[in-house]
């Protein structure tokens, strides 16, 4: 059985920026490996080091936000390739949930398919959240997918997320392997009937 | 009320309802890459499961593979081992693997429609976002991530839910020298890089039902960059007859049935939209970006905006991306010196890209100081362009003749920019940092455009270039 994921709990890294792509959360040359495993090491590689390998200034290596488990994003985050390189990078790098204003489909679908649910809030309480944390990073920021609201200091901010989602991750469904294979047989009767590509020899 | 063709595959490939609300969808093909399916081989392994129905799922190697040398083992011996687990892993589970060598080894969305394993009303799955490619031939095809790619092997089944579908109409006839890039790109342009988040987009109107199937390839490739995970075209007379006669396609009294089947897939004359954008062809320009995303772009006369000129929203992208590409505000970008010059990738590798650059290109050469390296998108296309003589005329002008794979589209192999190395680029991406070097850059544009860069070492007007507008 998997988690039922209703609520992250825990202070939030502000990263700016709109239409953050995937080639940025995780470079390509990262990827050239046969499992996910060490990718946390690799998130947002180029913004973050220079090319000796030396930090540069990035919300991710302010000793402030060191282990803040919630991303705050802005607009058209995930956008580019479809690698789950991305969610299993930010995932692996120690976060929870991401807020932002909108997500990229494909990244979006990955990322709850590994249990790291993207929630959206207006622009206005948006901002507000980014100014807040950025004011005080030791903020606890709760993200609740039952009240399907986001709160931190005073202030409570409904969030939105597709209803399939949700459902599929505060009900623990959110690895879709197992109900997948329930279909059993009715898969069978889909192969049957629809065409493949055959190659006649 | 009539259906979509997005409606009417959706209907025949749903399973049934999931209890988060979600549907599942049966997948007719399958295609794997050697990147992002190793991991999904060890999470079956990890279950104890095993691939369902093989005989849906092809795999090729494309992304790692160098295309200079391609002697094994690789140098690098992290792309060696990538070949050789999927290599195990087709072999292991049954999968068609078409290997180095093998006379169809290519990118992965060149050699599908190539082979005719593409094909109108099915659902395509890939773990590579430019899926979308094979919308062209009126399938659903959308790019899916690497747990995905364990539960199609695993069941031939995704969890899906359904997309709003936007019509695209360009009506009209396209001017000399634009290509199916400049509409895409000019459409990403107008309807931004998010614009179709949510969206299925169909594509249509007589410009595009005149375009040829590898023109139609490379307008769906791109969907993705305007934020649409899907792009379609319907089937018409155009698909059959490409389709027609490839090793995969149906033959013989096959063939009639499946072009009925096909055919009943389009979309109705009366079918809902949840949004219709019309394009006028005469009004699209050879477009190329310069900034940091695909929908920065202007045509190829016009001036960088002004941030003043821009809508709020947008002006700290656009801030950072003129930064980044070391541009000014109202600057033309034509003129802007280039280093590289790359015809290649899943959006402008085909043989009629290559075709159409051979046509315009001989007697011409590259500019002294340029790198311009043309990587054709399979080894089919390589093979046809040596002999049509195609391959001849880009060597006798200066470019490099590669082989086959993705290369610096997103450099997973050694072909890299380096330091800021400024490059005009016939691929899809002019993210930070795509094509390989951190600081390097990339600017968009048609493969026609990209070798007028080369041949001038700058960012130029094919048409004047190639003397199209005097024709």
């Amino acid at each position: 059985m998997l988690e039922k994921i209703t609520l992250i709990r825990g202070r939030a890294v502000p990263l700016r920026g709109k239409d953050i792509d995937t080639d940025r959360i995780i470079p390509a040359r990262f990827m050239k490996a046969l499992t996910f495993e060490g990718l946390g090491q690799y998130l947002f590689y180029d913004e973050r080091f220079d090319e000796g390998g030396n930090p540069k200034p990035h919300p991710l290596n302010d000793p402030r936000y060191r282990g803040a488990t919630i991303l705050l994003v802005e607009a058209g985050f995930g956008s580019g390739s479809s690698r789950e390189h991305a969610p299993q990078a930010i995932k692996r790098a120690g976060f929870k949930a991401l807020i932002g204003e909108s997500f990229a489909e494909i990244f979006f679908g990955n990322a709850t398919a590994i249990g790291l649910p993207c929630v959206t809030l207006a622009p206005e309480d948006l901002e507000v959240l980014f100014q807040a944390v950025e004011e005080d990073p030791a903020l606890e920021v709760e993200v609740d997918l039952l009240a399907k609201e986001v709160r931190f200091g005073d202030r409570t901010a409904p969030l939105s997320i597709p209803e399939a989602a949700r459902e599929a991750l505060v009900e623990g469904l959110w690895d879709p392997i197992g109900e997948l294979l329930e279909a059993g047989e009715l898969l069978d009767e889909f192969d049957r009937r629809l065409p493949y590509p055959r190659r006649a020899e | 009320m009539g259906k979509t063709l997005y409606e009417k595959v959706w209907e025949a490939h749903e399973v049934r309802k999931l209890r988060s609300g979600q549907s599942q969808l049966f997948i007719d093909l399958h295609l794997l890459h050697e990147v992002t399916s190793p991991q999904a081989f060890g999470m079956l392994k990890d279950l104890g499961l095993k691939v369902r129905y093989p005989h849906r799922t092809f795999a090729t190697v494309d992304h790692i593979v160098p295309t200079h040398d391609r002697t094994e083992p690789f140098q690098d011996p992290l792309a060696q081992s990538m070949l050789e687990a999927l290599r195990q892993n087709t072999k292991e589970h049954g999968i068609t693997f078409f290997d180095l060598g093998s006379g169809n080894q290519g990118i992965v969305h060149v050699i599908g429609p190539q082979l005719g394993l593409t094909q109108p009303g099915m659902t395509i799955a890939c773990g590579d976002s430019h899926t979308s490619t094979h919308g062209a031939f009126g399938a659903v095809a959308f790019g899916i991530g690497t747990s995905q790619v364990r539960d199609v092997l695993a069941t031939q089944t995704l969890a899906a839910s359904r997309l709003k579908v936007r019509r695209i109409n360009v009506e009209g006839k396209l001017a000399p020298g634009v290509y199916a890039k400049d509409v895409i790109l000019h459409i990403i342009r107008h309807l931004g890089v998010k614009g179709g988040l949510g969206y299925a987009y169909e594509y249509g109107g007589s410009a595009v039902e005149a375009m040829d199937m590898e023109s139609r390839m490379t307008l769906c490739n791109m969907s993705i960059e305007g934020g649409a995970r899907i792009g379609y075209v319907n089937p018409d007379e155009t698909t059959f007859a490409y389709l027609e006669g490839r090793p995969y396609s149906p033959k013989g009294a096959e063939w009639e049935e499946a072009k009925r089947r096909w055919k009943s897939f389009a979309s109705d004359p009366d079918a809902h939209y949840d949004d219709v954008v019309t394009f006028r062809a005469e009004e699209i320009p050879p477009t190329v970006t310069w900034g940091i995303n695909p929908g920065q772009a202007v045509p190829i006369d016009g001036r960088i905006p002004l941030l003043e000129e821009l809508p709020e929203e947008e002006r700290p992208v656009a801030e950072e991306a003129l930064a980044y590409m070391g541009l000014k505000p109202g600057q033309p970008i034509k003129g802007v010196p280039i280093q590289v010059a790359f015809i290649g990738s899943c959006t402008n590798a085909r043989l009629s890209d290559l075709r159409e650059v051979a046509r315009f290109l001989k007697g011409h050469k590259v500019k002294k100081g340029v790198r311009a390296l043309v990587v054709p998108g399979s080894e089919w296309v390589a093979q046809k362009a040596e002999e049509e003589g195609i391959a001849e005329v880009f060597r006798e002008a200066g470019f490099e003749w590669r082989n086959p794979g993705c290369s610096m589209c997103l450099a997973m192999n050694p072909d890299r920019l380096q330091g800021d190395e400024l490059a005009a680029s016939s691929s899809n991406r002019n993210y930070k940092g795509r094509m390989g070097s951190p600081r390097g850059r990339t600017v968009l544009m048609s493969p026609l455009m990209v070798a007028a860069a080369a041949v001038t070492g700058e960012i130029a007007d094919a048409r004047e270039v190639f003397g199209i507008l005097a024709r």
